[in-house]
């Protein structure tokens, strides 16, 4: 009491008091709390829930963490959860988006890494015509493109295949991907290129042994964009592949708005956390490159 | 740029040599391929074809515009794009609103700056079906969002957007806003962070408030981020379809269907591939539509590189 007492007599000397909860701060801080607290929700619901079992759920609060913490339901979802007549859980579903995501992924930016160096280094006559016509493509509507490509992969014997899927989403990712890696190796310095000509190395020379290891950063932006980009499609996994070898979205999608059964909200919760689980650790992980990634489209060349 | 011709100087036209260069050509095979076959011979193709009455497989018996005219008689037809103008203004509106301003709050120079970026932005890195399956439980009518007012006291609160007919588009813009802020958000930053420090020093000295500095001095300032970014989302917004899938699969009834589940539906489900085509040619031109004024504003006015 006698410390709290003391300063008032004082009067006001010293250095000014920084003052923590002026009124700029508490509004400032209040809103942006009040903001992050609505976009956390809908995670902590998830994972809530996915903890709970059914009984607590029909008798509680969506909002009350689990009074008895049970993980069968991410057991269940796992290995058990069923979509018709297959009960083999959303396993097979994470294995097959793996199987899509890595070729995909890989092909994707080697597809794209290449030709934006063609494009950056490299300029042919009529080159800059195709690339305009790339970008714009991007924004057409997929709907548009989805039937002829539906007719192509069905001539190539691919349609249902997970290498037809691949092929869509290398073709689909090339807008953005070479317009990154375009502007990426434009800004490396061109006498660096110049000397390696003098050099003699050629296009590929020069490509994997002077640009390649001058840009580890934009392939692993690349690499963000794709793999959260591609294991959440839904709209090509639907159409270009037959349901054996649906990725995980679509599995997903089967087993939570499936109309037979009692509905298990906490099996359901347990899938949607197991199929945004990957990309929420890419995210959680990357940090600012993902922000870099996903802000890439809107950086113009 | 031009590192072939410039050491020698040509200032004409350059000789035709198809094989120069030829590294370079193959490998940019995949784009040309990409470009000409995939965007300009698909999209080409399906417009062809919108004209015909194909059903199960694409056929050239041409009848003119009667899909067109059978695709604005159609009641689902009608309520998807009434859905999507409903969907795609607020939206727009919303995200831009709120980015901004999410935008302008983190740029105050505060703390835990990173740790709130990365709370507004990680539904970004979700699914749109992850996202309409955790909407929809938390929307849930019996145990979700309503249930915990009304245990709260609330006996009559009724908050059910995903199963009334007549709001079942806004639950699901809830779900979209959510989603897709944070991005918007970063968008925004980014173009905040490049104004130049000194106008707000030469604002603060006139005795500019702070807001009225936003709105008329960075906002126009940031009319280019804004451009772009108004065509992000509109494009976007036109692809819109995953979400509604996982969300209500266009119910209750027709009532939240879009364009986007039309145009699957027709293509894979009813067997009915020139009323898919037509539908899909219309989304084209809503796209077109907004693209093309951009695209004049953006390299048609102004030359830049």
């Amino acid at each position: 009491m006698t410390e709290s007492v003391a300063p008032v007599g004082r009067g006001p000397n010293g250095p000014k008091p920084r003052r923590v909860f002026s009124r700029r701060n508490i509004f400032l801080y209040g809103i942006l709390g009040l903001v992050a607290c609505y976009y956390a929700l809908p995670l902590y619901v998830m994972v809530v829930t996915s903890l709970k079992g059914m009984p607590e759920i029909r008798m509680g609060n969506i909002f009350s963490p689990p009074v008895e913490v049970t993980f069968q339901p991410w057991v269940k979802a796992w290995a058990e959860a069923c979509t018709g007549l297959n009960c083999d859980g959303l396993s097979r579903g994470f294995w097959n988006s793996v199987m899509i995501t890595v070729p995909s992924v890989v092909l994707s930016i080697a597809i794209a890494s290449v030709n934006g160096y063609a494009l950056a280094n490299w300029r042919f006559k009529g080159a800059n015509v195709f690339f305009t016509i790339l970008i714009f493509g991007a924004f057409i509507p997929y709907q548009v493109m989805i039937y002829p490509l539906v007719i192509i992969l069905r001539e190539m014997g691919l349609y249902g295949s997970f290498w037809g899927l691949v092929l869509v989403h290398s073709v689909f990712g090339m807008p953005i991907l070479t317009l990154l890696f375009r502007n990426y190796f434009s800004s490396l310095p061109e006498e660096l290129f110049k000397a390696a000509r003098v050099d003699g190395a050629g296009f590929w020379g020069i490509f994997l042994k002077i640009m390649l290891p001058m840009s580890v950063p934009i392939f692993v932006v690349a690499m963000i964009l794709q793999i959260t980009g591609i294991w959440n499609d839904f709209l090509f996994g639907v159409i270009y592949t037959k349901p054996a070898n649906y990725p995980m979205t679509v599995q997903l999608n089967n087993i939570v708005n499936s109309v037979q059964g009692v509905k298990e909200y906490n099996v359901n919760m347990a899938a949607t956390m197991i199929t945004a689980l990957v990309p929420l650790t890419v995210y959680f992980i990357s940090g600012r490159l993902f922000v870099r990634g996903i802000a890439a489209g809107a950086v113009k060349g | 740029m031009n590192h072939q011709i410039t050491h020698k100087g040509a200032q004409g036209r350059r000789p035709f040599r198809p094989l120069r260069n030829l590294n370079a050509k193959i490998a940019a095979i995949p784009m040309i391929l990409t470009a000409m076959v995939v965007f300009v011979g698909g999209t080409i193709w399906t417009v062809v074809y919108s004209f015909t009455n194909s059903r199960l497989l694409p056929r050239e018996q041409f009848v003119g515009l009667k899909q067109y005219e059978r695709l604005w008689g159609t009641s689902r037809w009608q309520v998807s794009i009434e859905n999507l103008l409903i969907f795609g203004v607020c939206s727009l509106v919303l995200s831009l609103v709120i980015g901004f301003v999410l935008a302008a709050l983190l740029d105050q120079k505060i703390r835990f700056e990173d740790t709130f970026r990365t709370i507004f932005l990680y539904p970004f890195a979700m699914s749109f079906i992850v996202t309409g399956l955790v909407w929809q439980w938390i929307l849930n009518p019996r145990l979700g969002v309503q249930n915990v007012v009304r245990d709260l006291g609330w006996d009559s609160f009724v908050f059910d957007p995903l199963n009334n007919a007549d709001i079942a588009i806004y639950g699901i813009l809830i779900a979209a806003i959510w989603q897709g802020t944070g991005f918007i958000m970063c968008l925004m930053l980014a173009g905040l962070r490049g104004i130049d420090e000194d106008i707000w020093k030469a604002a603060r000295v006139d005795g500019i408030p702070a807001w009225k500095t936003y709105i008329f001095i960075v906002i126009p300032m940031m009319r280019p981020v804004f451009i772009t970014t108004l065509v992000i989302i509109a494009a976007g917004i036109v692809k819109v379809y995953d979400l509604v899938v996982a969300q209500t699969s266009g119910g209750p009834g027709i009532a939240s269907e879009v364009p986007a589940k039309y145009v699957y539906e027709k293509m894979f489900q009813s067997q009915n591939l020139a009323q898919g085509f037509a539908a899909s040619t219309m989304m084209l031109l809503a796209v077109l539509i907004v693209l093309i004024p951009w695209a004049y504003l953006e390299f048609g006015g102004r030359r830049r590189d």
